[in-house]
């Protein structure tokens, strides 16, 4: 079957304010694994907000704040129609991904697990996915079991079950932010359940660039953030499924996340609220609303089509202009990644690649990108990493090629 | 790519690909020091010689090792730093530390990571050499903990060769 690339990213970057802003030189926007561009129904939408009903959700009688609270339960609505889930009352907001798991971790884990508990984590998840098991790793002795990842960039599940013998919790990344592996989250989820494990899945890179289905991916627990999918920063999401939601004990404390409070203790105020104490990022959660009306619009079927055809461009072009002169980490289907590409030039640093890209206008990230015990993997210190989304389109690739061409002979490979 | 060329000189590019003092040395009686720079990655490891540890600031550096991996910037400068210090004392180590550090545009504090000093130091009157070539680093600010990474890491394995154990 040919995949058939429908998007017009020359409409869609004139979406994009900062992409569309004339320059001395054209930007060259190839870090959307780190954070994606805004378009204008964003920006607007939040000023939108700003400028019409600005006030705090919950509890005020008068009208502003009820269209507030309207506003922002509507995204929550908007959030959970976009991943499947049947409840929107289990999509929590928090301020980004990396809250989202350390709430999974410190919420459910403490409620869950005690001393000789065993965790499975895979080599190529992000620190966010790794941190928060290891602290409470060292405050209630767990053990820390790891699933590898083979040469070809997928992991090896041929231990799986031995790892999954006696685990209690699975911390999965649905998609690598360092190679583009796309996990087998089903599969893996499944074997775990088996053992009675739940699974807390990272979907920072796979949500904004894959049509995403929770109840598909089987899966207890699903966060991502909204700023790597044309939201705004300081919003992420978490979804769990209601009934370990209900039996978790609150993560924080404070305000709104509260039914009854005395001097002798306090009751938790029902889903989602219970998760989120203090006034929510109300702004930022209506512009991650827009971001996805925005991403439907386009359709995310046609997105990740998009990006297979763009992938399989960027694959073939870096490996007709450069063969050995340079590798480009992980998969080498397009089908099994997202694009995402963690480029090794000979033994020219990704400092110094980076730093050559810039000159042309090329924005790439150089570095461990929160993935060292990856790096360690696959042997190297850094990586320079290319990652297109929505707005990119093969003049991006030729861009960075070029680019690479001058990083190659400026270091006289 | 005039500000390319501002940073990668030839010299620092000759560094780079033939890194001088390369390699380890035993501990002890040499010292070692490891410095790492959390955002890259990037690794350095100093082994330090001194002849007279009792002789403090008098002391000399009678050999110098570089290893670990990281970016040109990082590696020339680690290898220009060796070549400028080695067989000076502890006194003059410190001077030419200083030295690079105002050159670097950095005040003692910041480069330790506290608040800044409300002034640069005063730089000692130092012939810096090679190093000068790394003065175009200051327009590329990112990459200045690059630079900065071994002398760092230097001065790390300086004050353990000039304070003798208690013992």
């Amino acid at each position: 079957m040919t995949i058939v690339d429908t998007l017009d990213t020359t409409g869609i970057k004139a979406d994009f304010p900062l992409l569309a802003a004339h320059r001395e030189r054209p930007l060259v926007y190839l870090d959307s694994a780190a954070t994606a561009q805004k378009p204008r129904a964003v920006l607007a939408a939040m000023d939108t907000f700003y400028e019409t009903i600005n006030a705090n959700v919950a509890r005020g009688v008068y009208e502003i704040a009820e269209q507030a609270t309207n506003a922002m339960e509507a995204a929550r609505r908007t959030v959970a129609r976009f991943i499947d889930a049947p409840d929107p009352a289990s999509v929590v907001f928090t301020k980004n991904a990396t809250e989202s798991m350390n709430l999974v971790a410190h919420s459910w884990g403490r409620a869950n697990l005690g001393e000789g508990d065993v965790v499975v984590l895979t080599e190529l998840e992000h620190h966010a996915n790794i941190v928060p098991w290891q602290i409470l790793a060292a405050e209630l002795g767990l053990e820390i079991r790891w699933i590898p990842v083979g040469t070809d960039g997928m992991l090896d599940l041929s231990g799986l079950d031995a790892l999954l013998d006696g685990a209690k919790v699975v911390g999965l990344s649905a998609m690598s932010n360092v190679l583009g592996t796309f996990t087998p989250v089903r599969a893996i989820t499944d074997a775990a359940h088996a053992v009675g494990a739940v699974v807390s899945v990272d979907g920072c890179q796979y949500v904004p660039h894959h049509p995403c289905s929770v109840q598909d991916l089987g899966a207890d627990f699903l966060s991502f953030s909204g700023h790597k999918m044309c939201g705004p920063t300081g919003v992420g999401v978490l979804w769990g499924r209601r009934e370990l939601l209900e039996e978790m004990p609150p993560f924080l404390g404070g305000g709104g996340m509260i039914e009854q409070v005395s001097r002798d203790g306090f009751t938790p105020a029902e889903l989602p609220h219970k998760f989120e104490a203090g006034t929510p990022p109300i702004a930022e959660i209506v512009g991650l609303g827009a971001a996805i009306d925005y991403l439907e619009g386009l359709g995310m079927e046609a997105v990740r089509a998009h990006e297979i055809v763009l992938t399989e461009y960027a694959l073939r072009t870096l490996r007709e202009r450069f063969g050995d002169d340079l590798v480009v980490h992980g998969p080498a289907d397009a089908g099994n990644r997202g694009g995402v590409f963690s480029i090794a030039l000979g033994d020219v640093h990704p400092h110094d690649i980076s730093q050559i890209l810039n000159e042309h206008g090329v924005c790439v990230r150089a570095g461990h990108h929160c993935a060292k015990p990856l790096m360690k993997v696959l042997g190297v210190g850094a990586t320079a990493r290319a990652s297109v989304y929505v707005y990119n389109d093969q003049t991006d690739i030729d861009a960075l090629a070029d680019a690479l061409d001058e990083a190659r002979s400026f270091f006289a490979l | 790519m005039s500000g390319l060329e501002d940073l990668y000189r030839e010299i620092i590019l000759d560094h780079y690909r033939s890194p001088r003092n390369r390699g380890e040395l035993a501990t002890p009686p040499a010292h070692r020091a490891e410095g790492f720079n959390p955002l890259c990655g990037d690794e350095i490891v100093v082994y330090l010689a001194v002849d007279d540890e009792l002789a403090g600031d008098d002391a000399r550096v009678v050999d110098v090792k570089i290893s670990g991996q990281g970016c040109s910037i990082s590696q020339a400068s680690a290898s220009m730093m060796s070549a400028a210090i080695k067989g000076k004392t502890i006194r003059e180590v410190r001077d030419i530390t200083q030295a690079f550090k105002s050159m670097m545009s950095l005040h003692e504090n910041e480069l330790e990571g506290e608040d800044p000093a409300p002034e640069p130091m005063a730089a000692p009157d130092v012939e810096l050499g090679d190093l000068e070539a790394l003065r175009g680093v200051v327009k590329f600010p990112v990459r200045i903990k690059c630079a900065t990474l071994s002398w760092n890491t230097l001065a790390q394995a300086v004050a353990e060769a000039s304070q003798p154990a208690a013992s």
